[in-house]
């Protein structure tokens, strides 16, 4: 009796969970995961600038948080959403949408290959500072509004 | 009285011509003399490849949205466009014939600096030369020795599109009467040795002001908005004021500033986008301290 109550109260906690994404504008989505990307650079960006001592684990998460949600940031630009909720999407991201994928991805990617070796000091996160922002800076260039 | 009229129109030729020769000599092209640049050496190639990148010169003169390697290939081709017509950038390889290989350093540095191109001509000041004259002749020995180590592409650029009157590059004569000098932009207090460092790469090489400060409708500097920003000359949006006063990063630390142009981060993480994207990237191939200095700089002058 106590299972089954447990079991309908997680399925419907579920379906809360599923509403609510499904609520959620693709604009207000992709802006979320935009800034889970800016909090993991955030960590990583105290331990370079030495405002934060070395974590191994917590560089690890973040690099971890980079790539899986930059796999997932490239489907939420369906047509419909190329406006709104303040969106800084640059209407290039639905004529070259190949290449706009490609420059997410190239952050998942570069990310995926920091964690196959996690750099190990200050200055080892100083370097994939580099080398992440150099992603996001060249997507932003072309796909992102000037403000 | 015929003799009273030749008089007088013989009186107004002479003023009309002592006029447009007064005129000739203060906007006539002004090249540096042949030995200013005799004697310099072999070239510095390490301190002419910091100049190639603080210059920016891949961001016009690198093959439309070249990246990594190609950066370094100058051929030339892509279109700059501006309130007086659209500029098509030439090619400034090492190819002998369509880019500068057989330029001479007198040719190259008088471009440079002076704004003279090598048939004696007056140069359109999109090529930033009036930020490049701050660059001494070691520097123009040193570019040019680096330049010329690069990979040459015979591409060949079409002419530029001008509206009148501004196809008239005699006309380029008046503006340099007008606006080009070589003198500090600011007057800075502080004569710390990183602040001048950063003056020279920010005002010289780094042309910083050529898109961060506003202009007047003929293209001359608001002297007193110096990187207050404005409307972007290339076309839509605005140009942010880099001053202290910045409403954008006057709140940065002189730390943040130079992190920014290391890795392309706000200090809240959010990243460079747009054309500073290029510029930063440039930027990341300088040493640290140079970094800093610009930052220092930066950090000097008048806030707008």
């Amino acid at each position: 009796m106590r299972l089954k109550s447990m079991i309908i109260a997680a399925g419907f906690g579920c379906l809360c969970l599923s509403a609510a994404f499904a609520q959620e504008e693709p604009q207000a989505l992709r802006q979320s995961q935009m800034k889970a990307v800016g909090g993991a650079l955030g960590t990583l960006g105290g331990i370079a600038k030495g405002e934060k001592p070395y974590d191994a684990q917590a560089v690890t998460a973040a690099l971890t948080t980079i790539s899986t949600t930059m796999k997932a940031f490239p489907n939420q630009f369906p047509a419909g959403s190329e406006t709104g909720a303040e969106t800084e999407a640059a209407p290039a991201i639905w004529q070259n949408t190949n290449d706009f994928q490609a420059k997410a991805q190239k952050l998942s990617a570069d990310a995926e290959s920091l964690l196959a070796a996690v750099p190990a000091d200050q200055a080892g996160v100083g370097s994939a500072m580099k080398t992440l922002g150099g992603a996001c800076g060249d997507c932003h260039q072309t796909y992102r509004l000037k403000r | 009285m015929a003799s009273r009229w030749a008089k007088v129109l013989g009186a107004g030729v002479v003023v009309v011509a002592a006029g447009a020769g007064v005129a000739w000599a203060l906007t006539k092209p002004d090249p540096h003399p042949d030995t200013y640049w005799a004697g310099l050496g072999e070239p510095d190639m390490v301190n002419g490849e910091h100049l190639f990148w603080a210059g920016g010169c891949a961001s016009c003169h690198s093959a439309p949205n070249a990246t990594g390697d190609a950066l370094k290939v100058l051929s030339g081709g892509r279109a700059l466009p501006s309130p007086f017509g659209t500029f098509h950038i030439p090619n400034i390889s090492s190819d002998p014939g369509a880019g500068i290989g057989d330029w001479t350093l007198a040719e190259f540095g008088n471009a440079m600096t002076r704004g003279v191109g090598p048939d004696g001509e007056h140069l359109y000041p999109s090529f930033p030369y009036g930020s490049y004259a701050r660059l001494s002749a070691k520097d123009i020995n040193d570019l040019f020795g680096y330049l010329k180590t690069l990979p040459a592409s015979s591409n060949v650029a079409p002419p530029h599109e001008l509206q009148f009157p501004y196809n008239i590059r005699l006309a380029v004569g008046g503006w340099k009467f007008l606006y080009f000098n070589d003198r500090p932009r600011v007057e800075l207090a502080s004569a710390d040795e990183k602040v001048r460092r950063g003056q020279f790469l920010a005002e010289g090489p780094g042309h910083c002001g050529e898109c961060h400060t506003p202009r007047n409708a003929l293209g001359g500097f608001l002297a007193d908005q110096w990187l207050a920003g404005g409307p972007n000359p290339e076309g839509k949006g605005t140009i942010p004021d880099i001053t202290p006063g910045s409403r954008d990063i006057g709140s940065w630390s002189e730390g943040d500033i130079a992190s920014y142009l290391e890795t392309g981060f706000t200090p809240d993480y959010d990243s460079v986008g747009g054309s500073m994207v290029e510029v930063q990237q440039n930027l990341a191939h300088l040493p640290k301290s140079d970094l800093e200095a610009i930052a220092a700089y930066l950090k000097a002058v008048p806030a707008r």
